[in-house]
């Protein structure tokens, strides 16, 4: 990896992005009119909307950020970009820590405007920090990259880049604890839910909506999801070929 | 080293399907080869294999003294895809300053200059999806050439550009020549094969003839070089 390269594409991919503030618009304001629509679902359940919107909070961002970066990677690939850039001095970890850098700081934003309008105008309640949600949530839209370019090395076409998003997403999210209760699973739906790492990023939020200090168990969870991001790099690097047929 | 490309027993397969069939040439330094043959005759797979992003079956390249695609070599050469290959969602100078920073010592103007040697200067703030298919060409060919590579393999750079245009740029491709900058340049219109060095005429994958194009024309026997590339494969369909 070469700073000076990483920075500028960093600064590529936002730029990228600066042109198209149709995209920017939505991914600051869905996230938040989804939330509301929860608020009003539960207007008379506050305490299970704050358990909801909580985990919400962190699974937007992830889901986001994975369609996002499978659809830019594809289209390095297909747009001929991939294979000028496989041909100058740029290491294959520059553009895939690029990715992750560049719209780890779109999700910081997000994330920052979504947490904060959820507890300011929806009156989100929770025992910690917004800050430690922020993080969690952030954390959780750099793992929907990292997860993101490595599907993308799997996926030819569009389409089939899109339908990596159930494939990867729907499973975490359906297991992290939102629908059911961890414990009340079966065994082996349990171990499934033991090696995706969005369960943690769920278990970590719940640990800032219950207890006031961040807690071991909270830095834990925030630890494997971090090591589940630079594993899913390291992945992506070597499933990203400088040759190809 | 008076070669800046030495290919030797090159074999590609795609599909299972054998596409170079053991191809050997020499490309001199400081000089314009052009790659002359039909579609599908193999040209891209070998400028891929010369730039280092091409899975080769057996055979060995050697580029500025080292092997195709080494980092060694990387940031020595320009490399011009076929399709252009430029971010759509970025002006022509985003575009250009992003590919001048990812080499060694090439700056912001460095990537300027570039953009007003292809001629595009005017639209230089315009968006490269706005662009006309020429223009996009240009702009693919700008960033190829910013960072004074010392070997240039450039993929069909003329295609679709008007006859004034296409002229400059291949003054452009002899300025660069003079210079020492080494250029590979394919093409399937046989009156440019008249401003290159060298021909290396290429069908299905083998070569019909490696000369320059004064020889080409005196072994064929026709000044015409579409004649002469004519004659050359009769011949050798003969003779296999």
């Amino acid at each position: 990896m070469t700073p000076r390269i990483l920075a500028s594409t960093v600064g590529r991919i936002l730029r990228q992005l600066r042109h198209d503030p149709r995209t920017i618009g939505m991914l600051v304001v869905v996230p938040t009119v989804l939330l509301a629509l929860l608020y009003f679902m539960f207007d008379d359940a506050p305490a299970l909307f704050d358990r909801i919107a909580l985990i919400m909070l962190g699974v937007f961002p992830f889901i986001v950020m994975f369609l996002i970066t499978s659809v830019a990677m594809l289209r390095e690939r297909t747009s001929g970009t991939l294979e000028r850039l496989l041909t100058t001095p740029l290491g294959k970890l520059d553009l895939l820590f690029g990715y992750g850098i560049a719209f780890g700081l779109v999700a910081t934003v997000q994330a920052a405007v979504t947490t904060g309008l959820a507890y300011w105008l929806l009156d989100l309640d929770t025992a910690g920090s917004p800050g430690w949600v922020v993080l969690i949530a952030v954390t959780n839209a750099v793992l929907g990259v990292a997860l993101g370019l490595l599907a993308s090395a799997f996926a030819r076409t569009e389409f089939q880049a899109v339908q990596f998003m159930p494939v990867v997403a729907f499973p975490q999210i359906l297991l992290c604890g939102l629908f059911v209760p961890r414990e009340g699973m079966v065994g082996w739906l349990h171990a499934l839910s033991d090696v995706m790492p969005l369960t943690y990023a769920v278990e970590g939020l719940q640990q800032v909506g219950r207890y006031a200090e961040p807690t071991g168990t909270m830095w834990r969870d925030f630890g494997v999801v971090a090591g589940a991001v630079v594993l899913a790099l390291v992945v992506a690097s070597a499933t990203l070929r400088r040759r190809t047929a | 080293m008076a070669n800046a490309v030495e290919v030797a027993d090159l074999v590609v397969e795609r599909g299972g399907r054998r596409v170079l069939h053991g191809m050997s040439c020499t490309i001199p330094r400081g000089s314009i080869t052009g790659l002359l043959g039909p579609s599908g005759s193999g040209k891209t797979t070998l400028m891929r294999a010369i730039v280092g992003v091409q899975i080769v079956k057996s055979g060995r390249i050697t580029v500025l003294g080292h092997p195709a695609g080494s980092p060694a070599v990387r940031h020595k050469i320009g490399y011009l895809t076929q399709a252009p290959s430029v971010y759509p969602d970025l002006t022509v100078r985003e575009n250009a300053r992003y590919f001048a920073s990812l080499y060694p010592g090439v700056t912001a103007s460095d990537a300027d200059q570039a953009i007003r040697d292809v001629g595009l200067a005017e639209a230089a703030g315009q968006l490269v999806r706005t662009l006309s298919g020429g223009q996009l060409a240009r702009a693919s060919l700008a960033c190829a050439i910013l960072s004074r590579p010392e070997l240039l393999v450039l993929d069909e750079p003329t295609v679709g550009q008007d006859p004034v245009l296409r002229d400059e740029l291949w003054k452009k491709f002899r300025d660069l020549a003079a210079a020492g900058t080494t250029l590979l340049v394919s093409s399937h219109v046989m009156d440019e094969a008249s401003r290159c060095d060298r021909l290396l005429l290429i069908r299905q994958g083998r070569f019909v003839a490696d000369d320059t194009p004064a020889a080409v024309r005196a072994e064929a026997g026709t000044d015409d070089l579409d004649e002469a590339f004519l004659r050359l494969i009769r011949r050798q369909e003969v003779a296999a």
